[in-house]
C-alpha cells in the first residue's frame, strides 16, 4: 500500500512539471483554445465514472454514477467539439481572438 | 490482469502530453486536440474492456445521451459564447469528479470499508469539485448575461468565504480521522458547503475577468481529478488531472498577465472597488 502510494505521487509530481514545462511561452490567441482543450482532457474522469459504475450495487450508489457518467460524458464530448470549433475557426480568419 | 488497461492508460498520456505540445502553435494546434482526443478514445476503450461488469444499457444509455447533449451544445451554441460553454463542460467535469468520490466513499462505508487514505483523497476531490462545478455554473449564468455581469459583493464577504472554508476543513479533517465515523449527513453538509464556496467566490468577480476565473476552475478540476486518480488508484487519472492542474495553473498566470491584471485583483479586486464607491467593471 505504502510503496503503491509512494509510485502514485511520483507520478503526480513527475506530471505536474511536465504540466508547467508545457504551458511556457504560448501566443495569447491560443490561451481560449488551450483553455479549452486542457478542460476536455480532465474529462478523463470518465474512465473513474465508468470504473465506479462497475463496483457499485445500491440503487443510491448507481444513482450517483449514472450521474458521474453523464456529467463526464458532456465534459469530454462537448470540451472536444468546443476547442474543435474554436480551433476551426482560426483557418478562416487568422490571428483574430472573438471574444475577451 | 490489466496488461491492456496499462498500456492503454500509458498510451492515452502520451498522446495528451503530444496534444497539448502540438496546441502551442495555431498551425499545429488542430490536430493537437485531435491528438488528444484520440486519447481519450484509447483510454475509454481499455476501460469499458476492463470494467465491464456495469449495467450496459443504462450505462450505454448514459454515455449515448450524454455525447448528443454535449453534441448538440457544443455545435449550437454562438462563437461569441464559447468562454461559457468551457465554463459549463468544467463544471460538469467538477461534478463529475466530485459524484465519483461521494459514490466511491458511500459505497466503502456499504460495505464497511474506511481507509484514512483513501477518505482523504475522496473529501479534497469532493470539496474541490464540488466548489469548481458550482463556480462554474455560475461564470456560465454570468457570461450568459442570466445572472448580472457586475461583480456582487456584501459586507463581510471575505470573512465569511474564509470562515466557511474553515469550517469545511475542520469537518474534512474530522471525517478522515475518524474513520469509523460514516455519517453521510456529514458528508451532504460538507458538499453543501463547498458548493455554496464556489458561488462565493464567483459572486465579485466581474464579467470581463470570468475568462481568468474559468481557466483558474479549469486548473481546480484538473486537481480534482488527480486526486480522484489517487482514490481510485488510477494512474491515468493522476497524470491528466496533474497536467491539467498545472498547466492550467501557468496559463491562468499568463491570460492575467496578458489582461495586465495580477491574478488576485482578479479573485479579491471587486471589494476595494465597491469600498471606494465605484463598482464599474462590466462585461
Amino acid at each position: 500500500m505504502s510503496s503503491h502510494l509512494l509510485i502514485e505521487v511520483y507520478i503526480f509530481v513527475l506530471a505536474v512539471f511536465v504540466g508547467f514545462q508545457l504551458i511556457s511561452k504560448v501566443p495569447s490567441v491560443l490561451h481560449t483554445p488551450l483553455m479549452s482543450a486542457t478542460n476536455a482532457i480532465h474529462g478523463i474522469i470518465l474512465v473513474g465514472a465508468i470504473a465506479l459504475a462497475a463496483s457499485v450495487h445500491g440503487a443510491l450508489d448507481v444513482a450517483i454514477s449514472v450521474a458521474a457518467v453523464f456529467l463526464a460524458t458532456l465534459n469530454v464530448v462537448g470540451g472536444y467539439v468546443v476547442t474543435d470549433r474554436i480551433l476551426g475557426m482560426f483557418k478562416k480568419k487568422s490571428a483574430e481572438r472573438p471574444t475577451e | 490482469m490489466n496488461i491492456l488497461l496499462q498500456v492503454g492508460y500509458l498510451l492515452t498520456a502520451i498522446l495528451f502530453i503530444l496534444g497539448v505540445m502540438r496546441l502551442r502553435s495555431p498551425a499545429t494546434a488542430r490536430s493537437g486536440n485531435l491528438i488528444a482526443a484520440s486519447g481519450m478514445v484509447i483510454a475509454f476503450i481499455v476501460t469499458v474492456i476492463r470494467y465491464h461488469s456495469f449495467s450496459w444499457g443504462l450505462i450505454g444509455l448514459t454515455l449515448i445521451l450524454g455525447a448528443i447533449a454535449g453534441t448538440y451544445a457544443a455545435k449550437k451554441v454562438r462563437m461569441t459564447a464559447m468562454p461559457q460553454m468551457v465554463a459549463l463542460f468544467n463544471g460538469m467535469g467538477g461534478g463529475a469528479a466530485s459524484l465519483v468520490s461521494i459514490g466511491e466513499l458511500h459505497s466503502n462505508w456499504v460495505h464497511g470499508i474506511s481507509s484514512p487514505g483513501a477518505s482523504i483523497s475522496a473529501l479534497l476531490t469532493v470539496l474541490i469539485g464540488s466548489l469548481s462545478f458550482t463556480g462554474s455554473l455560475l461564470a456560465f449564468a454570468k457570461l450568459q448575461e442570466w445572472v448580472s455581469g457586475r461583480p456582487i459583493t456584501f459586507g463581510g464577504q471575505k470573512l465569511f468565504n474564509g470562515i466557511l472554508l474553515l469550517i469545511a476543513v475542520v469537518l474534512g479533517i474530522y471525517m478522515s480521522v475518524s474513520g469509523g465515523r460514516q455519517d453521510f449527513t456529514l458528508l451532504t453538509i460538507y458538499v453543501i458547503l463547498a458548493a455554496v464556496l464556489g458561488f462565493l467566490v464567483v459572486l465579485p468577480i466581474g464579467g470581463a475577468d470570468m475568462p481568468v476565473v474559468i481557466s483558474l476552475l479549469n486548473a481546480f478540476t484538473g486537481l480534482a481529478a488527480a486526486a480522484t486518480g489517487f482514490l481510485l488508484a488510477n494512474n491515468v487519472l493522476i497524470i491528466a488531472g496533474a497536467l491539467v492542474g498545472a498547466s492550467g495553473t501557468i496559463l491562468t498566470q499568463q491570460m492575467s498577465r496578458a489582461m495586465n491584471r495580477p491574478i488576485q485583483n482578479i479573485i479579491f479586486g471587486a471589494f476595494g472597488k465597491v469600498a471606494s464607491g465605484a463598482p464599474g467593471a462590466v462585461g
